[in-house]
Formats: C-alpha cells, sequence, structure tokens
C-alpha cells in the first residue's frame, strides 16, 4: 500500500523542520551565535511573556501582552544582534567566562497539523524545550517551556520569522536570561 | 600604609545593638558581616523591615473596587485591594485562623478573599466575613471584629504610588521621605511639569538574585562608579538615539551631583543643566519620540521654574525601593529572602497621556536595558552575585568594604545661580564619581538598627 502524496509531503517537512530546529540548537550550544543569527528573518520578531497566577477563567489575564506590555523579551533582529555582539566583546561579564549551554529540543508539532499545499513558503511549528546552564562553578538553571514558531522559507533555507517563548516559571528563578531560547 | 582590615572594626557585635565596629560610615568602611549573617539578616526584618514605608506597587494596577495585587513586604505577603468603598487596603496575607495564605493569584478583582484551609471569608475592608459552621461550632464565643486581616499601621498613595509600614509609630510618609520628595518627583511627574500624570506598564518584572538585599540597594542610591561593569553594552548601543547606553547629550551639558539625606538614608544621583542650557537632541532614531520630549521640555521650563534644570538617575528610598527617574524610567523593589538572596521586582512607568507611539519605543527601550533579560542589568546581577558569594567565608568577612570614595567632599547648602537644592550633596562633575550616597544608606541603616524603637530615633 503506497503513501498518500501528501502525507509523505508533511513527512518530509516535519523532517526538514526537525533538522532545522536541531541544528539551531547546535549552534546555540557551540556559542556560534552569528550563524544563529542569520536563521532568523531580517523582520524577525521574538517574544517572552511575564506570567502571572490568575484565575482560572481569566486565562487572558495569565499572560503579558506583546506590544504594550512588560515582557521578558519582546523585540527584533536588531535587539539580538546586539545581544550577539554584547557576549561578543568578552566584557560581558554575565556570560563571561562562558556559560555552559544545554537545549533539549523536543514535542515538534506542525501547525496546522496538514499543510495546505506542497512546498509551504511558511510553517508554523510548536515545540518544547529545556534550556540547561551551568556556569563558572556549580551555577545551574533549568528553564522549560514552550515555543511557538513561525518559519518562513528565503532563497531556499528556513528561516525564523517570529519566535514565542513560553517560559513555565512565574518568577524568574535565575538572576538573567542571557541564553537564547 | 596599612590595610584597613577587621581588626579595626572588630568590637562590633553581631547580636546587635551596638553596630559601631560593624558599619563605620566617618572612616569610610562597612563591614562585610551585615550583607552574610543571619543574625543580622533576622535584625533586619524587625527593625528595618517592619518598620520602614516601603513600596507595593502603583494604584493603576487596581483602578476599581475589589481590585487587588499582591506585593510583598520584607518577606511577608500582602494583599493591596481597592474595597468596595474604592480606598486603597494593604493586609497581611494569611488567615487569621491558622496562616494559610488566603490569597494566591497576582491580580485579580473579587468581593471577598476566602481561605482554602478551612473557609473563612474577609471582605476587601479586611473584614472576617464568613466563617464555616459559625454558629453551630463557634457559638457566641468568636467576636469576628477582633479577627479580620492584619492591616498595615499606615498606608499612603504618594502621586500613584502605595507605601505602607506596619510601625505605628513611624513618621508619617511625607515626614519620612522629607526634602527628597523633589527627587522622586523627577520619576513620577509628567516630563512636562504637570504634578503626577504616570503610570505603570502592565506586567511586573520578578526575579531572584542570589545576593543581599542591599547589593541591590546601594548600588542604585548612587554608584557611579561601575563603569567597567557596563562597558559592554557601551560597545553595543542599546540607547535610545542607537548608541551608548542611554543618550548623554543632558548629562553631559550637566553638573553630576550625588544628593543624600543621610539622616532618612534616602538618595539619588542627580543631574543639574547649565541656567542657560539649550535644549539636548535626544531620540533621534524615533521623531516622534523626539517632538514629545521637546515639547515636554519647553513645558517643563515654563511650569517649573528654576527647578527645570534638574533631573534625576537611579536613586533608593530607604530600605529597599529604587526609583530610576531618567529613562530607562522605572521603580524596583529588592525584597529580602533570607540573607543571601534577594526577589527583585521592576514596575516601568510612562507619562499616562503619551501618545502610544511614545509609550512604545520606551518600553521596548527599558526591556532591553533593565531586569534579567536587560542588557545592562544582566552584568549588575552577575557582579552582585559573585560578591556576595566571595564576602561569605570566615576570613572574607573579616576585611570590611571600602566607602571612601569622597569622603568629607559633601555640601549641606548647594546652591546653583539661585536655585537651592535640598539634601548632602556632593558635587561629582569633575571626579566623577563618589560614595557619599552609600554612606547616607548605612548611616540610616545603623540608625534603624541601633534604635530600639521610632520613638528612640525621634529623640536622638
Amino acid at each position: 500500500m503506497s503513501a498518500e502524496p501528501s502525507l509523505l509531503a508533511r513527512l518530509l517537512l516535519k523532517q526538514e523542520v526537525e533538522d532545522f530546529l536541531y541544528r539551531e540548537a547546535d549552534l546555540l550550544d557551540e556559542r556560534r551565535y552569528e550563524e544563529w543569527l542569520d536563521l532568523f528573518t531580517e523582520d524577525a520578531h521574538y517574544w517572552m511573556p511575564l506570567r502571572r497566577n490568575v484565575p482560572r477563567d481569566k486565562p487572558e489575564r495569565e499572560f503579558t501582552r506583546q506590544g504594550t506590555d512588560a515582557n521578558w523579551f519582546d523585540e527584533g533582529k536588531d535587539t539580538l544582534r546586539r545581544r550577539v555582539r554584547q557576549i561578543l566583546t568578552g566584557i560581558h561579564w554575565a556570560e563571561e567566562p562562558p556559560s555552559r549551554i544545554c537545549h533539549i529540543i523536543s514535542n515538534i508539532q506542525l501547525v496546522p497539523e496538514a499543510p495546505p499545499r506542497p512546498s509551504p513558503s511558511e510553517v508554523g511549528v510548536r515545540s518544547r524545550f529545556i534550556v540547561y546552564r551551568n556556569r563558572v562553578e556549580t551555577e545551574t538553571d533549568f528553564l522549560v517551556g514552550k515555543r511557538e514558531d513561525l518559519l518562513r522559507r528565503e532563497d531556499g533555507d528556513w528561516r525564523i520569522a517570529r519566535r514565542k517563548i513560553v517560559l513555565d516559571q512565574s518568577v524568574l528563578l535565575a538572576k538573567n536570561l542571557t541564553m537564547f531560547f | 600604609m596599612p590595610c584597613p582590615t577587621s581588626g579595626s572594626l572588630k568590637g562590633g557585635s553581631v547580636n546587635g545593638g551596638d553596630l559601631t565596629g560593624l558599619v563605620d560610615v566617618d572612616r569610610g568602611m562597612v563591614s562585610r558581616e551585615i550583607f552574610v549573617s543571619e543574625t543580622i539578616y533576622g535584625q533586619e526584618l524587625e527593625r528595618v523591615f517592619a518598620r520602614a514605608w516601603l513600596f507595593l506597587g502603583h494604584e493603576s494596577q487596581i483602578p476599581r473596587p475589589g481590585d487587588y495585587v499582591v506585593s510583598s513586604m520584607g518577606e511577608e505577603s500582602v494583599i493591596v485591594c481597592r474595597d468596595a468603598a474604592g480606598r486603597i487596603r494593604v493586609f497581611l496575607n494569611s488567615c487569621r485562623h491558622r496562616g494559610m495564605k488566603v490569597c494566591r493569584y497576582d491580580e485579580g478583582n473579587t468581593v471577598e478573599f476566602m481561605c482554602p484551609y478551612h473557609g473563612w471569608s474577609y471582605g476587601t475592608d479586611g473584614a472576617l466575613v464568613g466563617v464555616p459552621f459559625a454558629k453551630d461550632a463557634y457559638g457566641a464565643q468568636l467576636d469576628r471584629s477582633r479577627w479580620g486581616l492584619v492591616e498595615v499601621a499606615q498606608m499612603k498613595n504618594y502621586k500613584g504610588t502605595i507605601w505602607a509600614t506596619w510601625d505605628r509609630a513611624a513618621p508619617p510618609l511625607l515626614e519620612y521621605l522629607g526634602g527628597y520628595t523633589l527627587y522622586l518627583d523627577l520619576l513620577l511627574d509628567a516630563w512636562d511639569g504637570r504634578e503626577g500624570g504616570t503610570e505603570v506598564l502592565e506586567g511586573t518584572q520578578k526575579w531572584l538574585i542570589p545576593c543581599n538585599w542591599k547589593f541591590p540597594a546601594e548600588n542604585f542610591s548612587g554608584d557611579r562608579y561601575h563603569g567597567v561593569s557596563h562597558r559592554s553594552v557601551d560597545m553595543v548601543g542599546i540607547g535610545p538615539s542607537g548608541k551608548g547606553r542611554r543618550d548623554m547629550g543632558e548629562r553631559n551639558q550637566a553638573r553630576w551631583l550625588d544628593v543624600s539625606f543621610p539622616d532618612l538614608g534616602h538618595s539619588m544621583i542627580a543631574f543639574l543643566r547649565p541656567h542657560d542650557a539649550p535644549l539636548a537632541p535626544a531620540y533621534q532614531d524615533a521623531p516622534v519620540v523626539a517632538d514629545y520630549f521637546r515639547h515636554c521640555e519647553e513645558e517643563r521650563r515654563r511650569r517649573r521654574g528654576a527647578e527645570w534644570r534638574l533631573f534625576g538617575g537611579p536613586g533608593t528610598v530607604f530600605p529597599n525601593t529604587s526609583p530610576l527617574a531618567r529613562q530607562p524610567r522605572t521603580i524596583a523593589a529588592w525584597h529580602p529572602r533570607g540573607p543571601h538572596q534577594t526577589e527583585a521586582w521592576r514596575w516601568y512607568l510612562v507619562d499616562a497621556d503619551a501618545p502610544a507611539e511614545v509609550k512604545d519605543f520606551l518600553r521596548q527601550y527599558y526591556i532591553r536595558y533593565s531586569g534579567p533579560s536587560g542588557l545592562t542589568e544582566q552584568d549588575d546581577m552577575e557582579n552582585w552575585n559573585y560578591a556576595h558569594a566571595a564576602s561569605r567565608g570566615t576570613i572574607a568577612r573579616q576585611y570590611p568594604y571600602n566607602y571612601q570614595m569622597g569622603l568629607r567632599r559633601s555640601t549641606h547648602a548647594f546652591e546653583d545661580h539661585g536655585l537651592t537644592l535640598p539634601g548632602v550633596i556632593s558635587d561629582v562633575t569633575e571626579a566623577n564619581a563618589s560614595e557619599h550616597n552609600q554612606r547616607g544608606f548605612y548611616t540610616r541603616w545603623r540608625q534603624l538598627m541601633e534604635a530600639g524603637s521610632w520613638g528612640e530615633i525621634a529623640t536622638s
């Protein structure tokens, strides 16, 4: 029995997306930050809201809003570029000496479930992360959460056009967020 | 020259009362013990945090009756709510029956706070309004009027900022702030010189820093000396005009003043522009924003008389509230969480009636500068973290910190072209920096730690 062409296309697309996200994690963990930046479109948006403890019937209040509220991140590629340049100065003390960082990316799902047509130019992807950071001697952070990405095909390669990062913490348990998600 | 070591600072008692040997402001030395000792930390909770006025939040967070936010005083959780009559009330977040938190949400709107343990419930005025099986289980034994939520002794809304103290004997907030209100107003008044008129952005950043709460408090009080901490961000440029940490035009033409009120403990890094200063260009990457601030500046000069020349930077309202009066315009509270940990809370302020585009421009600058994701403060947290960690050892704590920069270089009556400024002021325009403000902070710290009550301070 032969698989339906659309199912096959979907599997190939999913494989392509997974490879892309794993390669991205490698670039970060190998501290190849400039190459990592190249994975973003010029108009990319990178957002991590704050989270509040609110009643179950007020879910709209749980997250701060992009564009109007205080957030952990709500920025474009220009600010991301400055973050990378700051690390590369060698005197960004919060990352000097460099941290040991490991990105575990899993639960990768395409959104919507079925791509509307073969070789789409954009695809939504959901994933989960564990970002482990260990630095200096015993300092260790585990940051766990979810991501929602919009990937866009540019010149034949996938780029990240939008990334929403949902960290599963309210009071941030890390002293800073010098790592990328 | 002999190195100042603990030898000269010993004699102070870690057990409290006399802190002479631990805090020697006149010689510019402070023992590391006051940062790392469990005993002293316990005393701070009683003598500083249970007595002082503490910042809790902003009225714009609770506009309607029944609105509440949870805040913190010392280590303890408090509920800041607007009661049915529209009054702001502050209560200890702990049921009177068995202590359970009656509210574990960060914010919301309610008619009552019901304890999830045994079901006692309280109105937004703190009154005990519900007791399960009250009639059968208690009969006439329970006098509800005596078992409402514990309310703070004093609460004050100052230009939208909400403050409270547990101590009935504490001086009223305006007396506690004294002449410092001139500087605090640089944060809380609208840029165009109107009184008040500020609001906070939605969303309070909260995070843990592994250091004693006094590291951020004294850093904000007046540390102009830590340029090396931030050299990397100066190099990459995040300022409103795309360079440096901030737009420096107006600072570069100003006198640099370290303003302290040692008898009150408050301080601010302030700037005084020349009386004939032209408008300094700023925010040039964003014409709408540049226009807004130019307009505000002109209005400010018209409304404020000679005081238009003054603008503020970071400061600290003793003990743990740090306003940052000029962009990024923020207010932070450094909540103690044990001697070795601080929970930082950060609110961001804007003019309530500024155009949306201006608010958004500032918001983006604020969050790329401040807090754990901010390119500037990330490095502060690293330094406070490891300064604290390296001060805990048996040997390390025998050696005091040095606060000798600019000793005896301050004046009580600073005057410039007819403008007299309140506070004890060290003009550091040429020196670049001093530790005048930090010495003022520890003067007040010692005063509160040594005094048995507010009464003793008033009469001393």
